[in-house]
């Protein structure tokens, strides 16, 4: 089981989705508290490292049953992911790819001159997308 | 105002009025403009449309909702029959007609009145005929007085009788679809200078496909439009979200589309599409598309930035989720810019879409951006960027082969042979500018064959697949929605790690088999170090160190400086993938290639001359040395952290240096040094080799010992002369590499150092308890 979220710059959701369709919301709780930990880790690079910053950041926390992995772009805009613990076959270079992909198709979504950003993400190739990552992740 | 009552007829009436004005389906709130033309239609004076309007309520509410809309409908009837117009009226007035809207409906009705018949299109009926609204609940609509339309109408209507596939009569609902889109954008400027006939057009067109359920023109094709919601279509407001509601967009348009050319694309379009795929897009279609492409860009290579493509699909009224959906389809390389394929695959499915066609969640075949059999296939042909994928699995091996540069010369032979039907392998490709060749050729490995593993083509597709694999992955995944190929595209990404991988691999057997070939001393022992570029054969050196080869190292010829053991393998390569290959390497060919490879950083040249400088006094060349020693002296250090591997290195170097000594013997220019410098390096890379110092020493002397030798053959011979330049500058590089992996070395123990003292400060409070 697996749960992506897209979060703007301002913090709101532009897209939330998660494989088991219950408990959506404790995974938008997740996430919701995932956003500080993404801001500590970004204010820690300082302001001269901005360039240098990796996008990709890692595993946030580990809870009991999950692990939530969190990417930002430049213009901070983040990609949470949170994965089930026991899911071990899941590797650090897995979860890069996909949120390579995550943020290739979030650029797509971008060049849509028909989205405004700050909307919800409707795109069917993104959703597509992200269908298509969760089923290999569980 | 009191609760309106209305008779059926009236509430079918105003029900189809309703649903005629409500061009956003919001089925709760009709546009302003179209009640105004409608009321305007009705041939009321002014003053008592706002009457009406007041009266309805809707200036109050300032729009029309359902029920306000019947009340001003109610009103019109009301004030046509004469009556005054009071709030009571609407409901007191008995029999009251339905209200009539005259403004030149006459075509529309007399088309409405052939579509929701039942029997076919009844073209007669065309002129001036208003069929009674109860009985047929047809919508009175103010019909566009453009009797190009009209001629237009009949004249489709009449060749759609003429059956194609469509199971009901009834026109082909592409021109009038056309007309239909056309009118949003033309309906504008005609609005003005007509009594508000444009708007009706629209939704009238619209309706007439809808009663005559189903389009002929694409009806046999899949996919097949809901023809239910057709039928639906003139008695409920539209269900599809077809239209999105740009009032102002209706108004102002600054049409981009010509009458004129409309009807032509119009019926020749529907006559040759009626019986091919339904996403293709026939000349006609094509040239209309290509006019307006030219509207907005003059330039038919050029392309539409996103904003100006926005504003002119919106003119077609879509919603902006299905806009967005198409966008997402057509825009094929993902640049926010439409070129003019992308252009016209837009186009065409917005067509479509307002046909009643359900938009495909990939983009079909036909419409992907490639070089059709037009007359524009000269312009097209001139985008390689996104023409070729379908169709050129056939070309691609041959294109393949070639490198990526090489890929673009092959592009136009793609373009001009890739006939437009023939699309065997539709693998778009989401490209970037930068990306594009890459991934061409990824595509073009996937479409032609997964099995040219062995081509030499893999090492630079895996060059390529390894960073390719996460864009062209990442893009392949995204682009689902426009082509088939993906599968074979995502897992098209893992091959390029296996085929990397295979390329390492056989990277690395390459190198290890020329060692094979020459017969290897004792087998080297897997040291880490030795991958280091300037990987230096320790074994040789310590072999050498032990003392016997010393004299051997001393009878080696002069010339060439200390020689790295990998530059004398095949190449460094070679050296680094397995570190115990390198130092068979090293020694078996150290002597074939004495006198030509540069030298490395031959530290055991180094640290012999450490020791040297320590014990013996310096020779001419000991400006060489001399370089090299006070390297030495920092590498003793280093050296000295060397302890441990001694012993078998030494066997090693032992093994090794002996046949290296030997063929030093015979080659003239084997620099003595080598051996020793050998030696040396595998000393560095053996960093922890304590005793590898005192055998280091004796090796320096060794090496000093030979150097003298150097001179004076050099003296002698203007080759010798540049034998020996060529000795001091690899000596030279040897000596910095050396250099640098001390310095490095250096830090480390720095750093260990400082961790040790935190670490003894933060035990020492401790001490005291």
């Amino acid at each position: 089981m697996a749960q992506i979220a897209v979060i703007a710059k301002e913090n709101y959701p532009l897209y939330i989705r998660s494989t088991p369709m219950e408990n959506e919301l404790k995974f938008h709780y997740m996430v919701h508290t995932s956003l500080d930990v993404v801001d500590e880790k970004i204010s820690a690079m300082g302001k001269a490292l901005v360039d240098q910053r990796e996008l990709y950041l890692g595993l946030l926390y580990p809870t009991e049953d999950y692990k939530v992995y969190g990417y930002v772009t430049n213009s901070k805009v983040k990609f949470v992911m949170v994965v089930d613990s026991s899911n071990t076959a899941l590797r650090d270079n897995e979860i890069r790819s996909m949120f390579r992909k995550l943020h290739n198709s979030y650029t797509d979504v971008m060049c849509n001159p028909f989205y405004n950003p700050g909307d919800r993400i409707q795109s069917r190739a993104f959703d597509n997308m992200v269908t298509s990552m969760m089923i290999q992740v569980c | 105002m009191e609760g309106l009552t209305l008779s059926d007829a009236e509430q079918k009436y105003y029900s189809d009025l309703f649903s005629y004005c409500d061009i956003e389906s919001t089925k709760k709130v009709v546009v302003n403009g179209r009640v105004l033309e409608l009321f305007r239609a009705a041939q009321l004076p002014n003053d008592v449309v706002l009457q009406i309007m007041e009266l309805c309520g809707a200036t109050r509410l300032g729009y029309f909702g359902r029920s306000q809309f019947y009340i001003a409908l109610k009103l019109v009837a009301v004030a046509q029959s004469g009556f005054p117009l009071r709030v009571e009226s609407i409901n007191t007035v008995k029999d009251l007609p339905l209200p009539r809207f005259v403004a030149s409906k006459n075509e529309q009705e007399s088309r409405l009145a052939a579509s929701y018949s039942s029997d076919s299109e009844s073209q007669g009926s065309y002129s001036g005929v208003i069929p009674p609204p109860p009985g047929r609940g047809q919508v009175k609509k103010g019909s566009i007085s453009h009797d190009t339309v009209q001629s237009r109408a009949s004249a489709e209507q009449q060749e759609s009788a003429s059956p194609i596939v469509s199971p009901q009569q009834s026109p082909p609902t592409s021109p009038h679809t056309w007309r239909k889109h056309n009118r949003h954008s033309s309906g504008g400027n005609s609005e003005r200078p007509l009594a508000g006939p444009g708007p009706f057009w629209s939704p009238f067109g619209e309706a007439q496909p809808g009663s005559s359920a189903g389009d002929a023109v694409w009806s046999g094709h899949s996919p097949p439009p809901p023809q239910e919601n057709w039928v639906s279509f003139a008695d409920t407001p539209p269900t599809s979200t077809l239209l999105t509601m740009h009032p102002a967009s209706v108004q102002d348009q600054t049409t981009v589309r010509t009458v004129a050319s409309a009807t032509t694309a119009n019926e020749i379009r529907r006559q040759s599409s009626s019986y091919d795929d339904p996403w293709k897009i026939t000349d006609e279609q094509r040239q209309y598309y290509i006019n307006q492409f030219k509207t907005i860009q003059p330039d038919l290579n050029g392309f539409i930035p996103g904003s100006a493509a926005k504003e002119f699909f919106t003119k077609s009224k879509l919603p902006i989720l299905e806009l967005s959906h198409i966008w997402e389809l057509s825009d094929f390389d993902k640049d926010g810019a439409l070129t003019l394929d992308e252009f016209c695959a837009a186009f065409h499915l917005v067509v479509a879409r307002k046909n009643g066609y359900d938009l495909p969640e990939k983009l079909p075949e036909s419409l992907m951006p490639k070089l059709i059999d037009l007359e524009d296939a000269a312009d097209v042909g001139d985008q390689p960027g996104e023409v070729g994928y379908p169709g050129s699995p056939a070309e691609a091996p041959p294109s393949k082969s070639p490198s990526m540069p090489s890929l673009n010369q092959t592009w136009p032979e793609l373009n001009q042979s890739s006939e437009d039907t023939a699309i065997v392998h539709p693998v778009p490709i989401r490209m970037t500018p930068s990306k594009i060749h890459m991934q061409e050729m990824e595509l073009k490995r996937t479409g032609s064959d997964h099995t040219n593993p062995t081509s030499p083509l893999l090492v630079k597709p895996s060059d390529l697949s390894e960073e390719n694999k996460i864009n062209s992955a990442v893009k392949f995944a995204s682009g689902n929605t426009v082509a088939d190929g993906y599968s074979s595209s995502d897992s098209f990404t893992s091959d390029p790690e296996q085929i990397g991988s295979n390329v390492t691999r056989q990277r690395s057997h390459s190198g290890t088999s020329p060692d094979n070939t020459a017969p290897p001393p004792p087998p080297p022992r897997p040291q880490p170090s030795h991958s280091r570029s300037s990987s230096l054969d320790m074994n040789r050196t310590f072999a050498v160190t032990t003392g016997q080869q010393q004299a051997g190292v001393v009878a080696h010829p002069p010339a060439v400086p200390p020689r790295p053991q990998p530059s004398q393998a095949p190449g460094p390569v070679v050296h680094r993938p397995v570190d115990a290959d390198g130092l068979i390497t090293h020694t078996s060919t150290s002597p074939q290639q004495i006198p030509e490879q540069p030298n490395f950083a031959d530290f055991s040249q180094f640290e012999v001359f450490a020791a040297s400088n320590v014990n013996e006094e310096q020779d001419d060349d000991a400006e060489k040395h001399a370089e090299v020693l006070p390297v030495e002296k920092a590498s003793d250090p280093a050296s000295s952290l060397r302890g441990a591997k001694t012993d078998s290195k030494t066997e090693e170097k032992t093994a090794a240096s002996a046949p290296a000594n030997v063929s030093k013997g015979t080659t003239p220019l084997a620099p003595p040094p080598k051996p020793v410098r050998r030696r040396l390096k595998s000393e560095d890379e053996l960093r922890p080799d304590v005793d590898e110092h005192t055998q280091k020493t004796g090796v320096l002397a060794a090496v000093l010992a030979a150097q003298p030798s150097i001179p004076r053959s050099a003296g002698k011979d203007k080759k010798a002369i540049q034998a020996s330049i060529r000795r001091n500058k690899e000596t030279n590089t040897v000596l910095a590499r050396l250099n640098s992996e001390l310095q490095q070395q250096l830090k480390d123990v720095l750093e260990e150092r400082i961790s040790l003292e935190v670490q003894l400060e933060q035990l020492r409070p401790f001490s005291h308890l």
